[in-house]
């Protein structure tokens, strides 16, 4: 809480922090499409809930855009072809970016192939019916592209007594490097505005708030001098702070409302949505297609042409890393932003629909003289940068010493959602975001154990 | 990528990225705005000030050197904390304080204060306001004798007391003082004048620091200048001093209302002795103070109240070190009271009865 809030003009929530956000590498660079890899492997289970089932074997000649495995549930998603090409393998191994292998459809790229997308059929959005609408979002394979890769439909469907007010859009993209919405706000404002109509109509919500945070003002003058007058549809800007694209942080600098602890937006009638999400089903819906692509920020003081690039899903990080080459010196590979995003042990890590940006960091001198820890010194940084208000300097000293229930049960461990706020302010370099990562896999184990 | 040289791919977790700022950081920050309060306490009286300052620094650093090595832990002078507690001491001391009786003071601060609970972070009181109240207790006529500023011969000559031997009692400054001391200087600090003369020292005196005092605590305008340095620099909770200065206004204002002859008014209390030097560098020691947004307030609001009521009601003129002191005391319980209420928690308070 410093002074300047007091004069603050764009609409914000308390507390968070400002990290360099290096956008400027990446910013004005319009996207480009990657050449297809010579393999891809599509992850059956690249999203949260249920894998998806495979439809195809090996052997199989499969054409872009062509469903190559159908949900495995409620919350689920299909998978469609990337490329076109022979499928090789339905269930071979690779490894994902958050560590444990997981098995992928193998597709062997045509490299004589077209590559054009024949699949799919265009029809009239506003014949269908909303749960037609629901169905065919999740027909297309939609996830949250925002980087948590939920099944955009399930969110469509409130549970009983329930109901979806308003639509939030987040443009937000808070996390430094990362530029991949701001670009499709930019170049793709007329799918993003079908894409919310089409949201609008599927939920039954009264308006949409697009939020986007205010150092992308260009998006927001792109976007309002779409909207017509009278529109139900608006768009704010929003201080530019981290983790300002996270969704209950948003909800609060919109609308002023607080999603209960441990509850979802869908308890205060409000469901939010990625720009990237919105854009892409504004563009598949009406044609009937699936997700097989999605912009990618490439960046980092590691990256030789950093950029934002139509990525095919499945497309390894390695094919990817050859293609816009990389310093000798580089050193961390971050699926992600670099405030919540993973490094990755394997560049054999596919791009799956959550991957938002790979962000490429070099050994520097810095680096190589580890951060010492200090003891914590009581400065209360991290209270003062923790956007949920917990206490993190107490809940590290808890973590110290391993009483890990204690965390959970009295000072709220299972509200934080793993920003990285406190971490990055710490003056002692505690890693606590780390801890309390490590507190809560130990909790679940110990509840699992116990069930 | 060629083949022969094998590239590392470094797995951490993420954040990625960290802020610039450290624990060194902020703690030689702190130091370099202690420096012009030092240099104003040499200007004003003297080399028995400036040997006074390395005294007690240099006591404090070799004191936590020693017991970093006795208990086997890396040697911590580095985060330049012992430097502050080091200088704060001084600051606090009269100028002429024997300067065998400063070293213990320095030695009692970090070895009592702060070594013995396990370093930097681990205390529960400000160090150097631990090393005063043992002096305070232990020397209590060296740690009231006043001498003047601002003598023509303070640059070459010490104050006599300065240079008392280990263990002996100082030398009575009354002959120096009457001999070098401009007239009708009478040793006593605006504090002592006001609570029993009735005599009210000048803000603008006060503001300046052409008073008799510690060493460190007449000039309240820079000690102020100097604090709104940090707090500017985020390296200080502008919070707390904003507390004390508000509960010190709302105690004493009344009183001043009711009787001004006896109750001084709000702008002395804040300006006089060493509350402005507590409420900036003492008071805000991040370790002992609590970090809660509610207690922090609460902290500074009782260390402004007991301040002027030891003043006004108890029997020593200054009452900052223990106020300090027992608001130290009182933290861990400050900051178990006031929790911040979680994000998107319905009822008020957070500890245990939100999660039920």
């Amino acid at each position: 809480m410093g002074l300047l809030n007091l004069f603050r003009r764009s609409k914000t929530f308390r507390h968070g922090v400002h990290p360099m956000d290096h956008k400027e590498q990446t910013a004005h660079l319009a996207i480009r499409r990657l050449p297809f890899a010579p393999k891809i492997y599509v992850p059956l289970a690249q999203h949260i809930g249920a894998p998806a089932v495979a439809l195809v074997k090996p052997g199989q000649e499969v054409v872009r855009g062509e469903p190559i495995a159908e949900a495995g549930g409620f919350v689920s998603v299909p998978m469609h072809a990337p490329v076109t090409g022979i499928v090789r393998a339905i269930d071979q191994l690779v490894p994902t970016a958050a560590g444990p292998k997981t098995p992928a459809i193998v597709i062997e790229t045509y490299e004589a192939a077209t590559q054009e997308v024949l699949y799919g059929l265009d029809r009239d959005l506003n014949a269908l019916t909303r749960e037609e609408l629901i169905q065919a979002v999740q027909a297309s394979g939609m996830v949250g592209l925002g980087g948590a890769a939920f099944p955009s439909h399930v969110k469509l469907l409130p549970p009983q007594g329930k109901a979806i007010e308003t639509l939030i859009i987040n443009g937000c993209e808070c996390e430094p490097y990362l530029t991949c919405d701001h670009r499709v706000m930019l170049e793709q404002t007329d799918r993003l505005i079908n894409g919310i109509r089409a949201m609008l109509r599927a939920t039954g919500a009264r308006r949409a708030i697009i939020g986007v945070e205010d150092n992308k003002l260009d998006a927001v003058r792109a976007i309002r001098e779409k909207l017509p007058a009278g529109e139900t549809i608006s768009c704010e800007a929003v201080e530019t702070k981290y983790p300002q694209g996270a969704e209950k942080m948003l909800i609060s600098s919109l609308l002023n409302r607080e999603v209960p602890s441990g509850g979802l937006p869908v308890d205060i009638g409000v469901a939010v949505y990625n720009v990237g999400t919105l854009a892409q089903l504004g563009e598949l819906i009406p044609r009937s297609r699936g997700l097989i692509e999605r912009v990618v920020t490439v960046s980092g003081p590691g990256v030789g042409k950093p950029g934002n690039y139509l990525v095919p899903i499945g497309t390894p990080l390695r094919f990817l890393m050859e293609q816009v080459g990389s310093s000798s010196a580089a050193n961390e590979v971050i699926v992600g932003g670099p405030m919540m995003g993973m490094s990755v042990a394997s560049l054999d890590v596919p791009v799956t629909k959550g991957v938002s940006g790979v962000v490429v960091f070099e050994k520097t001198a810095e680096d190589q003289q580890q951060h010492t820890v200090h003891p914590c010194i009581k400065c209360g940084a991290c209270l003062d940068a923790c956007p949920i208000h917990l206490n993190p300097s107490m809940l590290g000293q808890l973590a110290g010493a391993r009483m890990y229930e204690t965390m959970a049960s009295d000072y709220h461990l299972n509200d934080c959602f793993e920003c990285g706020c406190c971490s990055y302010v710490c003056p002692s370099n505690i890693p606590l975001t780390q801890y309390f990562r490590i507190a809560k896999a130990v909790n679940r184990e110990t509840k699992a154990i116990a069930a | 990528m060629s083949r022969k040289q094998k590239k590392v791919v470094e797995i951490r977790t993420s954040p990625h990225l960290k802020k610039a700022l450290s624990v060194e950081q902020i703690m030689r920050n702190v130091v370099y705005a202690l420096l012009p309060i030092c240099a104003w306490s040499v200007y004003q009286f003297g080399i028995s000030a400036l040997v006074l300052i390395l005294v007690t620094t240099l006591s404090a650093i070799l004191t936590e050197s020693l017991f970093c090595r006795l208990s086997g832990r890396p040697n911590s002078v580095g985060d330049f904390s012992v430097v502050i507690t080091g200088l704060l001491l001084a600051l606090t001391l009269p100028p002429g304080f024997p300067l065998w009786m400063a070293a213990v003071a320095g030695f009692i601060a970090i070895g009592l204060g702060k070594s013995l609970f396990g370093g930097l972070g681990y205390n529960v009181m400000n160090p150097a306001l631990v090393g005063r109240a043992f002096v305070q207790a232990a020397f209590p006529v060296a740690i009231t004798t006043w001498t003047p500023g601002f003598l023509p011969g303070r640059f070459l000559e010490f104050i006599p007391s300065s240079l008392a031997l280990p263990f002996m009692s100082p030398v009575n400054t009354g002959d120096w003082v009457r001999a070098n001391a401009p007239d009708g200087f009478t040793g006593a600090t605006p504090l002592a004048l006001q609570k029993f003369e009735y005599i009210t020292t000048g803000s603008l005196d006060l503001l300046a620091g052409s008073v008799s005092g510690s060493a460190g605590e007449t000039s309240a305008l820079l000690i102020l200048v100097c604090g709104l340095y940090l707090a500017v620099r985020k390296m200080m909770d502008w919070r707390i001093p904003a507390a004390i200065f508000l509960a010190a206004t709302l105690v004493s204002g009344p009183l001043h209302l009711m009787n001004p002859e006896v109750y001084p008014s709000p702008l002395f209390v804040i300006l006089s002795g060493g509350l402005m030097l507590g409420a900036m560098f003492m008071a805000t020691d991040m370790v002992i103070s609590p970090m809660t947004p509610r207690g922090v307030w609460l902290y500074g609001g009782v260390i402004g109240l007991l301040t002027v009521l030891i003043r006004q009601f108890g029997g020593l003129t200054e009452g900052v070190m223990y106020a300090i002191l027992v608001a130290n005391a009182l933290s861990p319980l400050i900051a178990s009271v006031t929790q911040p209420r979680i994000f998107g928690a319905t009822r008020g308070a957070t500890s245990k009865e939100a999660e039920s």
